[in-house]
């Protein structure tokens, strides 16, 4: 016996597959509710493009921490996307199947380590190495890239490994039978066909770095200014949000809220980015 | 003066090699460098003794309770509405611009990351709906962070069923529902159990998210309207304000173990779902 009659129950079915973009637009709606009458009464380009940022003062300029998230995301990029992609090459094109089977599962499982354990780490390990050998407090842009390099490397390894384990095999074929030796193929031929899926993977891990952030506020030592090295302290928009937020009230945590609102913008470019660099490749299939 | 293709080629795979050693490398040090100061901390006594003294000294039993109530509760919420969705997208209908914005928004939600979470959950349920920091706004906020994932391995899970079992259900006379809640859901259960432990994996790890809506409560939660620590922010705490390093350790130790135990079984399941598959 059945209590609801077929259309009901796809009624309801299809009122429940709206929740997770019902989700997002809330989430996008509060956000902006927030934040959006602090950006009007600033103005965007004061916000953005001010360099001081001392809520006590009312001086709400976001351009260090701006800054700062670039750099970090970008030097995470330098330090994690030729190594994921390295891994994820070898991991397909040279090594036997049956060690694949093991290593590309422990990577997996090892993209769950909690990010504030990657913090921890930079901590007490990375920052006393900076610290040591080239000076500065340690806890910097350059501790910051390392940990988050780090940390988006199962992501980028396991995305491109997909991606390159995707390319039919008889592209590789085709090249053998011309004569190449095995890194021929995979230069020439394999990474060709996979180059859009690497890029969206690098993309996304780009997008976990930007919006990673009790990690970073361990390791980048969160001081509100513009970085004009590697080795200074800097405070991404992240750590912004989370290190105030306890505290803010009024103007202030509107601001912090319009620093969100920034992230999110940020976020979904990237996302975007990467979905199109996707989407550009199942076209080609 | 050309390099030889051979020589490149060996090249090439000393470099790629030496890149993929150092992943695994520095990963595997990551969890044994934290294990191997964290063990000797963890005990039954840690495990089930109050904190005393903000963390100083004691155990962190609240903390082992509210990483697993926080993560039931979101998954509780989580599980119907995920695999409701991914019944209805599978099942229920074909491909058509309604789909397409739906995948979109899951993929959106995906990406969002955790503090953005954890502002919409302190404005949203927090504060507007008045649930205060607790264990209930923790959960709902978890519950729409780890809602994309539930959605897409249940979507994958069902549509791995062979259409076969859904015909022989239908040609008995079977009515559609009655066919997804007896044949299809029972079959991709492993791999819909897979999202939910990931899910959960997710959710032990999270901070951000977390501490802006059950708060950082150390005493033991009551009900699920009290606030409560997680591990995690926990762990968090003891490491940032350097209230302890040997319990933060500890905490980190137990925490490693605990998301690692939840991923493992998660791939177990996967593993066993896909093997049956092919079989």
């Amino acid at each position: 016996m059945q209590v609801f009659g077929e259309n009901t129950v796809r009624r309801i079915l299809m009122g429940i597959a709206f929740s997770a973009l019902f989700g997002l637009l809330l989430i996008a709606l509060f956000i902006v509710k927030e934040g959006f009458p602090f950006l009007v009464k600033v103005g965007l380009r004061d916000f953005l493009l001010s360099s001081t940022w001392d809520p006590q003062a009312g001086r709400y300029g976001i351009y260090p921490m701006v800054v700062a998230s670039l750099w970090v995301t970008l030097g995470a990029m330098v330090v994690g996307a030729p190594l994921g992609i390295a891994g994820a090459i070898f991991l397909t094109e040279f090594m036997p199947k049956p060690v694949m089977r093991v290593v590309k599962p422990t990577i997996e499982l090892l993209a769950g380590i909690p990010s504030v354990v990657y913090g921890f780490i930079g901590v007490m390990v990375v920052a006393p190495i900076i610290r040591g050998h080239w000076g500065g407090p340690g806890l910097s842009v350059l501790g910051g890239s390392v940990i988050l390099g780090v940390m988006v490397l199962p992501t980028i390894m396991s995305i491109s490994t997909d991606v390159i384990a995707a390319v039919p095999q008889s592209f590789r074929e085709g090249s053998f039978a011309l004569g190449a030796t095995r890194w021929q193929t995979v230069r020439m031929v394999v990474l060709k066909a996979a180059r859009s899926g690497i890029v969206a993977s690098v993309i996304l891990g780009m997008g976990r770095a930007v919006g990673e952030t009790m990690a970073v506020i361990m390791v980048t030592g969160n001081a509100a200014k513009v970085p004009h090295s590697m080795l200074d302290s800097v405070r991404t928009l992240t750590a912004n949000i989370a290190l105030e937020m306890g505290y803010a009230t009024g103007l202030h945590r509107q601001a912090l809220f319009a620093t969100g609102i920034v992230l999110f913008v940020f976020i979904m470019i990237l996302n975007t980015i990467a979905g199109a660099a996707i989407k550009q490749k199942a076209r080609r299939r | 003066m050309r390099i030889p293709p051979r020589i490149t080629q060996v090249g090439a795979v000393a470099v790629l090699g030496a890149a993929t050693a150092l992943t695994l490398g520095i990963l595997v040090f990551i969890v044994v460098f934290v294990l191997q100061k964290g063990i000797p901390v963890v005990g039954w006594r840690f495990l089930l003794d109050n904190p005393d003294d903000m963390g100083k000294a004691g155990g962190i039993f609240p903390t082992v309770v509210a990483s697993i109530v926080l993560p039931l509760l979101a998954v509780l919420v989580a599980l119907p509405l995920g695999v409701g969705t991914a019944v209805y997208l599978t099942e229920y209908t074909r491909e058509t611009k309604g789909t397409r914005f739906i995948r979109f928004g899951t993929d959106c939600l995906a990406g969002i990351p955790s503090i953005i979470f954890g502002l919409f959950g302190f404005i949203f349920f927090v504060t507007i709906l008045r649930m205060g920091w607790s264990l209930l706004s923790g959960g709902l906020t978890l519950a729409l962070m780890i809602l994309p994932t539930i959605i897409r391995t249940s979507e994958e899970a069902i549509k791995a069923v062979p259409q076969a079992y859904r015909e022989v259900s239908l040609s008995l006379g079977a009515t559609r529902w009655r066919t997804i809640v007896k044949v299809v859901l029972p079959n991709a259960l492993p791999g819909i159990l897979t999202g939910v432990m990931l899910g959960i994996g997710r959710s032990i790890g999270e901070t951000a998210a977390v501490i802006f809506t059950a708060g950082s409560s150390l005493r033991m939660p009551g009900t699920v309207f009290d606030s409560a620590r997680t591990m995690s922010v926990h762990f968090y705490i003891l490491a940032r304000e350097g209230i302890s390093t040997e319990n933060a350790y500890g905490t980190a130790a137990v925490l490693i173990l605990s998301v690692l135990l939840v991923n493992a079984v998660a791939y177990w399941l996967m593993h066993r779902f896909m093997a049956r598959k092919h079989a």
